[in-house]
């Protein structure tokens, strides 16, 4: 029996020792700054053990070649500026369950043969990077074979300014990862602003990418993604995905992609996917469609385009459902005579037809593609004549008794007002 | 010279005809400016209202006003006047009036909502076609002494420039639509003075980037001051060859 109370009381007192000491086994903090025990980040990140959290205060460090090879934390409290100096890659994840968070990388100069990045991961797992700030740097952030890792709250900025593209990196580069997650980052000023090659379901969204030399997004052999709230803007050549299928694009803005060779959204063998909810503004061309199959664009918005859709003719099945074109140069255009694609219910603002059973929807069918847009895509240099009044005549003259323009490009049931679908693109946003 | 030329003033200003011509202009383009969102836009929309009215209204107030003149000039040639003295004062009359309501109509609008080069060139494009358009209606009545013979060839002109011409031109792009077109389409708008100042504004708005490669052609040809000083060239030449053929004209005929 005493045997017995001793022994309870040895295992009672292991228990209250294994349960203080819980917290310690998880990991120990090691601290760096110009007073502690560490002074370089990479010493202390060196030294960490797995599990261990790397706390970084404020203040300037002077390094590069960082490497985590462990499952760590480095934190950056009272944000702490670590500055490559153009001395090469920054920070390299190499183990998987990593967090980095907090931290303001800078300088990192343009490497073709490397691809220097301020923060890299290779082929590992559960990466999560955080609320950073990326400076100067070739490439932002690379992740390459880096499964279920987030990227969240990060600001990403370049200096493109007379810069020409081959001299420059993506803001956030990822290739051939499942499951990523972007959101909330602020991509600007480098070539691309958030470059997908072989990534798979995987989310991205609200986002904002903006003034990039090429493209605001780029994905190629993508499928699954879903991109939600993102705005992408003032980029030289709009947004391009290609050779994809299976992709949501709801809720994004594309603005400001004006330039002879700028598109809000140019699609390039997309297939059965959806595009819902945009909003397309003042971009050159809003939506450029090659060889782009079974696609279901709805609810749109297509605002002072010049060109709203074009069209080409190798897009089959694809879908324009309520959709509102206001202030276009042109609607929809086309090189030939696309076919089995849809157009229904949707606003057209150059509309002039009636509704006399006021059921709000148009008596005459709208012919959305001018004659003029499909003499321009024919005969490129005719777009001299743009404005001239003999167009416009010939426009109205074809839009009443319609001989060239595609049989099958047609509306049959035009809305007769605008489609008010933007109104609580507020709270959609807060209740996701 | 002068001489004439103020009498000639003093009778087109006593008619009012340019005075209202004058405030059509300015309410029209200050209206423009205020309705649309942009100065851009209201420079686009009033160049298209200036392509088509300009030349309309000059046109067909020369034609009428040269053969209300007739007798004035029969009085003048009876005077040791040489008659091409007579000619070019009519012609300065009608064109410094016709420039002052265009410069005072779309010129102070211009220059209090959309300053800047475009609308600068819309301005010069405005009085090269008063200029070009005026010269023309003096050919077409130096040609007949029928009245309404005469407005009909001005008329048939204005016609041609505005409209005609761009449809012969888009049919013959469309017809060898396979051949690489730029210049040839860059030397058959240098034909026509209403395109060339169109293209010359449309360059310098926003819209020239849905042009494409033709517009960024276009661009470097009449971005250089070497192309702006051609094109500027063309529309003197669209002036010059009309007025003095019609001065020919009127110097040797029997009035």
């Amino acid at each position: 029996m005493k045997n017995l109370s001793k022994y309870l009381v040895v295992w009672s007192a292991c228990a209250l020792v294994w349960l203080l000491g819980s917290p310690v086994a998880l990991g120990d903090t090691l601290k760096v700054c110009n007073t502690c025990e560490y002074h370089s980040v990479k010493e202390a990140v060196r030294q960490a053990k797995a599990g261990d959290v790397v706390l970084v205060d404020g203040g300037v460090y002077l390094e590069s070649g960082i490497e985590i090879t462990r499952p760590i934390s480095l934190i950056g409290r009272n944000n702490p500026v670590i500055d490559g100096r153009n001395s090469g890659q920054i920070i390299t994840i190499k183990s998987s369950n990593v967090k980095l968070e907090g931290f303001t990388i800078q300088n990192v100069a343009v490497s073709y043969m490397r691809d220097d990045a301020a923060i890299r991961v290779a082929d590992r797992e559960n990466i999560q990077i955080l609320n950073n700030t990326v400076l100067n740097t070739y490439f932002g952030i690379y992740l390459q074979n880096a499964d279920n890792s987030v990227v969240k709250g990060n600001v990403v900025k370049g200096e493109n300014t007379g810069k020409i593209e081959s001299s420059l990196g993506n803001a956030i580069h990822v290739w051939r990862t499942d499951g990523a997650e972007i959101s909330n980052n602020k991509v600007e000023g480098h070539r691309d602003g958030i470059y997908f090659e072989y990534v798979t379901n995987s989310r991205v969204h609200s986002n904002i990418s903006e003034r990039n030399n090429r493209y605001g997004l780029h994905f190629m052999f993508s499928d699954g993604n879903v991109y939600t709230h993102n705005t992408f803007s003032k980029n030289g050549a709009g947004v391009a995905v290609m050779y994809t299928r299976n992709v949501r694009m709801e809720h994004n803005t594309f603005e400001d992609n004006w330039g002879a060779a700028a598109y809000g959204l140019l699609l390039k063998d997309i297939s059965q996917s959806v595009i819902l909810n945009n909003t397309f503004r003042r971009n050159t061309t809003g939506i450029y469609m090659e060889s782009s199959s079974r696609l279901d664009i709805t609810s749109n918005d297509f605002d002072r385009n010049g060109w709203a859709i074009r069209l080409l003719s190798s897009c089959i099945q694809d879908t324009f459902r309520l959709n509102n074109f206001t202030g276009n140069s042109f609607d929809v255009s086309t090189n030939g005579s696309p076919t089995m694609n849809l157009f229904e219910n949707n606003y057209w603002d150059k509309y002039s037809g009636y509704d006399l059973d006021k059921d709000k929807i148009g008596d005459v069918p709208y012919r959305p593609v001018s004659l003029y847009s499909m003499l321009v895509e024919r005969v490129p240099p005719s777009v001299m004549f743009m404005r001239s009044f003999m167009v416009d005549l010939m426009d109205s003259i074809e839009r009443v008794l319609p001989s060239f323009i595609p049989e099958s490009l047609v509306d049959d049931r035009p809305q007769m007002k605008k489609i008010n679908h933007d109104s609580d693109r507020k709270l959609v946003q807060n209740l996701r | 010279m002068n001489k004439i030329i103020k009498y000639v003033l003093y009778d087109i200003i006593r008619n009012k005809i340019v005075v209202a011509y004058t405030l059509f202009l300015l309410l029209l383009s200050i209206g423009l400016f205020n309705l649309g969102s942009s100065p851009d836009k209201g420079l686009l929309s009033l160049l298209n209202l200036v392509l088509l009215t300009v030349p309309l209204i000059s046109i067909v107030f020369a034609t009428t006003h040269f053969y209300n003149s007739y007798e004035f000039m029969e009085l003048l040639v009876s005077q040791p006047i040489k008659r091409s003295k007579i000619f070019m004062s009519e012609y300065l009359g009608v064109t410094l009036s016709l420039s002052a309501a265009i410069l005072i109509g779309i010129g102070i609008p211009v220059l209090l909502f959309a300053p800047g080069a475009t609308g600068l060139y819309l301005v010069l494009t405005g009085v090269f076609i008063t200029f070009i358009f005026v010269a023309l209606a003096f050919l077409a009545s130096v040609i007949t002494r029928d009245k309404a013979k005469g407005i009909g060839i001005a008329l048939l002109l204005w016609f041609y420039f505005a409209l005609i011409y761009d449809g012969i031109v888009l049919f013959i792009l469309y017809s060898f639509g396979d051949y690489p077109l730029e210049y040839a389409t860059l030397a058959l708008t240098a034909l026509n003075p209403v395109d060339l100042g169109r293209i010359m504004v449309l360059l310098n708005l926003d819209v020239s980037a849905l042009m494409g490669y033709t517009g960024a052609l276009y661009k470097s040809i009449f971005g250089s001051m070497w192309g702006i000083g051609l094109s500027f060239g063309v529309m003197v030449l669209w002036v010059f060859i009309p007025l003095l053929s019609s001065r020919r004209v009127f110097q040797k005929r029997d009035l």
